[in-house]
């Protein structure tokens, strides 16, 4: 080959990620926790501080759980998502309820509807790091060993739910 | 009216660019003397439009018209005057015109001094700046229009981020295109010599003026905006090798190291194939700096807000410019001649040898700013490459170029011998070594960096001294003074620059071996010591700014009881984008930086406070200003004087050496 | 004099205004956070490290890493504490992996190409060019050169 023309072939390759890059996020971060064990935790109840919300109560089934937060905006987006998957019945959502305060926690869900079974408090972010959330809304899929399926950085919409996320339940409830 | 005005200055601008990027071209193909004077009306026309359009947007600013949309986004009618024109370019639109308009600067620069020029070579290098140009145009008038209506209006704008009002924004961006944009008059140069098939020792002369010049400008940029992101971020550092960092950077060590080769290829008509390539790299990496500013592909502190059709436009456009030239150079490059013969071991010989570790350094930059992109479009995971991967990169790439330095500038051109340079270094070297052993340990403190920085430092400047030493005892003059000023001012140029690399190497090496910082919680009448220096906290006050409001703390700062000077950090809000600014407030001094930022508030009037002492932390920039400030000096040898004025591009040898011996 | 005069500034300094306490109860752990922090990214930012930012995340993690340290957990531990959590991306020192080996040989590779290829042309240029002609060119230049007062250094 041509030595002058290897300046061009590198630019090209170049100018093909770069090309590649404009598709992608780059504040994206994959989750290494996909495919480990639920981290555990045991966190009070947001509307019975006595009940705690634990992995272990909730082995053999399959269900989600959601990160938010009253003071989140994109939670807000998110939640007529919740609410319609909620409904439906498909899948239980727990609620985490991220560096809140209780009572406007709780006046945000009288307001726009409460999509959880339970709702944990982690006041202090620790379940969060333990997820390795680092925004809120993320949303984890836990099946029914307890294992991490899937991870949604940022809000659901109701795109993902219907391709990714109902699909992937069904197919974790039928194993 | 007047914004319709500056975008219908734009649309002229591009027409007339599409002719300036096409008729004198295929002029100058076909030998059309017609066609080919097109060039310089054509240049000088588009300035006057763009500037133009830059005007009316200014004036759009100044008058505060939050009708367009720009106008309001970036600015507020508190802003004060000069950040309102500066926030021209305060995001991705302004900012486009400002590239353009300095590229028309640029243009108009070239029509003015290039008389001295064949025709053909002329209406070629025009030509390809207005293609240049037609791109940034055609990107504005599509998909960021400046001049973009907003009804009904905004009732009032939603201000310039407070981050950008400081001096700093008003001279840093301009001073940065500058450089950025000068590479385009050497790459359109380069690319009008491949078209030309002219590619000659003549071709390297003329481009070496406009590359020291666009050099200079980079140099004091990126220093300004190093300085600006130390004073201003608050937490002290002056360099985090930022995506956005990298992408000044790159062009910067790609144009230093074409300033050397170009000496190589005017001097011996040598390595003309590598010099294009290298002018070629210096546009297209300032260009891929544009791209990775507003494409929002990589994440950083200082991106514009991101838009995925603008990136898709700049990659587009720097597909054509860049593909294209490096297609025409594979084309062209091939027939172009080798040139005087040199040994490897000679002035050549170091000059491309420290090509070599300077293009091995910017291609480690360009890797580690790329490599994330790399894995995560391949889908092997994401990572961050940052500070600690680039500085144990970079030092080992730059330790032996800047050894290189100190012996190049004394090793004869076409052949030097070992012995010969060995015998005249020996007392440089011994006395770096000595010096760079002992002075920390005089400091109080050795590590084995400090010596290695110090060492570099002091070789520059030692070997700087014997060169001149030599330099001075071949030129004509009885005194001193007048042997002094018979050394060309490109030599001066060069030893200045040289130690401005070495004022550089002292700050960075003294920072990072001596610095200190104290974190501490202070209440009125307290005193906190850092570096000899007591800080004495006498409380903090609300003030009230144009647009903002600010507590605005006071430290007494003493050393040894008397009183050094006053300091007032102050921790600013500004309402309409509802933003915390830390302003910190800083003593700088030759030798020392005293710095101190207020955190945030405690009980009972304290405050966290940050204390830090800079040991020649002001060293670090005052490095930069020399190494422009040796560009300058490069610039104004009476060679480029003398070739302004002549027709001819080459000035005959006996009048050169009779001018010399009269002068 | 002036030592006795320091010395009696540093032993009354206290008594007519206090010194400030450091803003951490343990420097020497807040060093060690420190020295571990700028070598960590925060995840939320734009672009900055661990230490500098001061995003509720970031200070979250601070808080964590100084209860780890607290627990005389090393460095290594702490690392892989956020690892785990994170992945790499929290690391503004990719480790070495399969994955990262270009980007941490690239450079001396780069180099050792670059020093390479220079030495090839310029042993191929001395073959080519030695017998050549010496050209008006070439033959003014050298004129020039001496014109330009006896360039020897």
């Amino acid at each position: 080959m041509n030595r002058f023309l290897l300046p061009l072939s590198i630019f090209v390759v170049v100018v093909g990620f770069l090309g590649i890059g404009l598709t992608l996020n780059p504040r994206e971060i994959p989750s290494p926790l996909v495919g480990k064990a639920v981290p555990d935790f045991s966190q009070p109840q947001l509307y019975d501080r006595e009940k705690v919300l634990s992995p272990a109560d909730l082995k053999g089934k399959v269900w989600l759980l959601n990160f938010w937060a009253s003071w989140c905006n994109g939670c807000k987006t998110e939640h007529p998502v919740l609410m319609e998957l909620a409904k439906s019945g498909e899948v239980p959502i727990y609620g985490m309820d991220y560096k809140d305060q209780q009572d406007e926690a709780m006046a945000w869900l009288r307001r726009w509807g409460n999509p959880y079974p339970i709702v944990g408090v982690d006041e202090a972010g620790r379940v969060g790091i333990n997820f390795g959330v680092y925004g809120v809304p993320e949303t984890y899929v836990i099946d029914k060993q307890g294992v991490i399926r899937y991870k949604q950085i940022g809000p659901l919409d109701p795109d993902t739910v219907a391709k990714k996320i109902i699909p992937l339940v069904k197919q974790l409830e039928s194993q | 009216m007047i914004p319709e005005i500056g975008h219908f200055a734009l649309i002229l601008a591009l027409c007339v660019a599409l002719v300036q990027g096409s008729l004198p071209i295929y002029g100058a193909a076909v030998g059309n003397s017609a066609l080919m004077s097109v060039a310089k009306p054509a240049a000088r026309t588009q300035f006057l439009l763009v500037l133009t359009a830059f005007g009316c947007l200014a004036y759009a600013f100044a008058d505060k018209d939050f009708s367009v949309l720009y106008v309001a986004a970036t600015s507020n009618s508190q802003l004060p005057l000069h950040y309102r024109l500066a926030a021209i370019w305060g995001a991705h639109e302004g900012s486009l015109l400002l590239w353009t308009f300095i590229l028309t600067i640029w243009m108009f620069a070239v029509t003015l001094f290039s008389a001295h020029l064949p025709e053909a070579t002329r209406s070629r290098i025009l030509g390809v700046m207005g293609l240049v140009s037609v791109g940034f145009l055609l990107f504005m008038l599509s998909v960021s229009n400046p001049f973009e209506r907003l009804i009904p209006a905004a009732p009032d704008g939603r201000d310039l981020n407070p981050l950008l009002q400081d001096p700093g924004m008003v001279i840093h961006p301009p001073m940065l295109y500058m450089g950025y944009v000068g590479f385009s008059v050497a790459f359109a140069f380069a690319i009008a010599a491949l078209l030309g098939g002219n590619l000659d020792a003549a071709w390297a002369r003329w481009s070496r003026p406009w590359t020291t010049v666009a050099w200079c400008f980079l140099t004091i940029g990126i220093a300004m905006g190093s300085g600006w992101a130390y004073y201003e971020l608050g937490w002290g550092g002056w360099w985090f090798w930022d995506p956005v960092e990298n992408a000044s950077f790159m062009p910067w060590l790609a144009g230093t190291a074409l300033v050397h080769s170009l000496a190589v290829t005017d001097k011996r008509g040598g390595f003309k194939v590598w010099t294009v390539l290298l002018a070629i790299m210096a546009f297209s990496l300032s260009l891929l700096g544009t791209f990775l500013v507003r494409s929002g592909v990589l994440t950083s502190v200082h991106a514009f807000a991101t838009d995925p059709k603008r990136g898709l436009f700049i990659l587009v456009f720097l597909a054509i410019v860049i593909g294209g030239s490096l297609a025409l150079y594979a084309w062209r490059a091939p027939k172009v001649g080798l040139g005087g013969s040199f040994a490897m071991l000679s002035r050549e010989g170091m000059l491309l040898a420290n090509n070599v570790l300077l293009v091995a350094a910017m291609g480690s930059v360009l890797l580690g700013t790329l490599y994330p992109l790399f894995l995560d479009a391949l889908d092997l995971g994401k990572i961050s490459v940052g500070p600690p991967y680039f500085d144990s990169v970079f030092v080992p790439l730059m330790v032996p170029a800047i050894f290189l330095m100190g012996i190049g500038p004394l090793a004869q051109w076409k052949k030097a011998s070992v012995p010969d340079l060995a015998k005249r270094l020996k007392w440089a070297f011994g006395v770096s070594l000595v010096s760079a052993l002992t002075l920390p340990i005089v400091l109080g403190s050795w590590t084995p960096l400090l010596s290695l920085g110090l060492l570099l430092a002091i070789w520059i400047v030692t070997t700087s001294a014997v060169g001149l030493r030599e330099r001075l005892a071949h030129v004509n003059g009885n005194s001193l003074v007048e042997r002094l000023a018979s050394v060309p001012r490109s030599y001066w140029g060069m030893l200045v620059a040289h130690c401005g690399i070495a004022v550089f190497i002292v700050g960075v090496t003294m920072v990072k071996g001596f610095e200190s910082e104290k974190d501490v919680r202070m209440n009125v009448g307290e005193t906190a010591s850092i570096g000899d220096y007591t800080f004495r906290f006498d409380g903090a006050q609300d003030v009230v700014g144009p647009n903002y409001t600010a507590a605005r703390g006071a430290f007494h700062v003493s050393r040894d009881g008397r009183e050094t000077t006053v300091l007032y950090p102050e921790k600013r809000r500004y309402p309409v984008q509802n933003q915390v600014m830390t302003e910190a407030a800083i003593d700088p001094g030759l030798l020392r930086d005293l710095y101190v930022s207020l955190g945030e508030p405690l009980d009972d009037g304290a405050w966290s406070v940050r204390l830090y002492h800079k040991p020649f932390i002001d060293w670090i920039w005052g490095g930069c200003f020399i190494m422009a400030l040796g560009g300058a000096l490069a610039i104004s040898d009476r060679r480029y004087r003398l070739a302004w004025r002549k027709q001819e591009p080459a000035v005959p040898v006996p009048t050169r050496a009779a001018r010399r011996k009269v002068a | 004099m002036k030592w006795v005069m320091l010395i009696i500034l540093c032993v009354s300094g206290p008594a007519w205004a206090g010194e400030a306490r450091p803003l951490a109860d343990d420097p020497v752990a807040e060093a060690r956070l420190k020295h571990l922090a700028v070598e960590l990214r925060c995840l939320v930012c734009q672009n900055q490290t661990l230490a500098d930012s001061n995003a509720p995340l970031a200070e979250d993690l601070r808080r964590e890493v100084r209860e780890m340290i607290a627990k005389n957990m090393s460095d290594q531990e702490i690392i892989e504490f956020l690892v785990s959590r994170y992945g790499d991306f929290v690391l503004y020192r990719p480790p070495l992996k399969a994955t990262t080996t270009l980007l941490w040989v690239g450079p001396f590779v780069l180099l050792t190409i670059g020093a390479t290829a220079l030495v090839i042309t310029l042993r191929r240029r001395a073959h080519t060019v030695v017998d050549v002609v010496v050209t008006d060119e070439e033959h003014r230049k050298v004129e020039q050169l001496l014109a330009e007062g006896g360039k020897r250094s």
